[in-house]
């Protein structure tokens, strides 16, 4: 007598390298495979529904450790298989009750998954996360004359302080705008995420761009170099790159909206 | 898959790599806010809505919801954020100007430097040498109060 199993979906693809697959682990430890469907490839693997059902996951996501090791074994299987060529990934926890369903649904929806994956094609994503840089060190405060007091020359550090804080903002955030404008330059597509919180991104900085950039194959280099450049150019913010990611950020209709627009900080209201 | 090797290189960049063989050294982060919130979203036979789990409401939805989502549940904070948003750090600046968060700490120092001010003034006038005025002594004095506002 076997648990009742769930099919856990990672990714669909035009081909697959079954090679590619192997020794994979995917969500809770079991194997990844290969399906046809519609033409093409769905890549999926039994998972037990004791701990993947409706009431399972909402109880299992809410466990941050479950969901770290979730989320990581997820993107493995799709980082893996966006290594051998094009895929779209799919959200975490995307579950079905069987192989058919998974085929007949992918099967329905071929003609999209079909123009997405060609318009990634081999193109990879590729994060800049853009940090306002550490204070530096406080500068003897020229302000106060010579003849003022001790007291004079405390309160107009203080001021000089205040203003300078608000400058530093500005210029991080006029400094993101631009490095995000410069970089969708050599992007196919360009995307603005809201900044992480630094619970999440584990910086005690503030940050003030989380972009996502579609390069086309064999511009990473060049990416990379305008990266450096730009942080050289805007001492005022850190850059981070991350990546070659899957194109998580540039597929489907959900990634489509304001996200696209040119500047990170609205200036609407 | 081959990665440009820049370490916080010269100016100022970071690289790091994504997958990597074995993702551990990848950031949890940008990993959960990929996975939960960017993907192709498509129903399955499973229907879990991740906005509605709780710890994501609380502990990450906030930070990882996208902009869109953000703001279909009423979070514009990303717009708000003084960081972002050069109009939004002069509102909050005149809002702690005006007494609110901070306001007190702002008055406390305006005060301060008032008092200071006063003294200052008056002991590098010269004509009264005797350091204990007291304030309300000093404020009596045309010239010497009242020039601190401006």
């Amino acid at each position: 007598m076997t648990e009742p199993r769930g099919v856990w979906l990672y990714a669909v693809a035009g081909q697959v390298d079954a090679a590619a697959l192997t020794g994979l682990a995917g969500v809770g430890g079991g194997a990844v495979r290969a399906v046809a469907a519609g033409g093409l490839t769905a890549v999926a693997g039994d998972v037990e529904l004791e701990e993947y059902s409706e009431a399972a996951l909402r109880r299992n996501l809410e466990d941050m450790d479950w969901l770290a090791a979730t989320a990581r074994a997820h993107h493995q299987v799709i980082d893996a298989l966006a290594r051998q060529g094009p895929l779209v990934p799919m959200r975490l926890a995307t579950v079905y009750r069987s192989f058919a369903s998974v085929i007949a649904t992918i099967t329905a929806r071929a003609g999209d998954f079909r123009q997405t994956l060609d318009r990634l094609g081999t193109r990879k994503e590729w994060g800049v996360k853009a940090y306002m840089a550490d204070e530096p060190a406080p500068a003897a405060a020229p302000g106060a004359g010579p003849a003022a007091g001790a007291g004079t020359a405390y309160l107009m550090r203080r001021r000089e302080q205040l203003s300078a804080n608000q400058s530093r903002r500005r210029e991080a955030a006029a400094s993101a705008r631009t490095v995000h404008g410069e970089l969708s330059r050599h992007a196919a597509e360009a995307r603005c995420h809201p900044p992480q919180a630094p619970q999440l991104s584990g910086e005690r900085a503030v940050m003030v761009l989380n972009a996502a950039y579609l390069l086309d194959e064999g511009r990473a280099t060049e990416f990379a170099e305008a990266v450096t450049v730009l942080a050289g150019r805007h001492p005022s913010i850190r850059l981070e790159l991350t990546g070659p990611w899957p194109a998580y950020s540039f597929v489907g209709a959900s990634a489509e909206g304001p996200g696209r627009s040119a500047a990170p900080a609205s200036t609407e209201n | 898959m081959s990665m440009p090797d820049v370490r916080r290189g010269a100016g100022g960049a970071q690289i790091q790599g994504a997958g990597g063989w074995g993702g551990q050294s990848t950031n949890l982060g940008d990993i959960l806010e990929r996975v939960l919130d960017k993907g192709l979203v498509i129903a399955g036979d499973i229907r879990v809505n991740l906005l509605d789990i709780e710890l994501l409401t609380i502990k990450l939805r906030l930070v990882i919801a996208s902009l869109e989502t953000a703001k279909s549940v009423g979070i514009n904070w990303w717009e708000s954020d003084p960081w972002l948003n050069a109009d939004a750090a002069d509102r909050q600046e005149r809002r702690r100007a005006a007494g609110g968060d901070g306001g007190r700490e702002l008055a406390d120092l305006e005060d301060e430097n008032r008092q200071l001010r006063n003294r200052v003034a008056e002991l590098e006038s010269g004509d009264r040498p005797e350091a204990g005025a007291a304030d309300d002594e000093v404020r009596a004095r045309p010239g010497a109060g009242r020039r601190s506002r401006d």
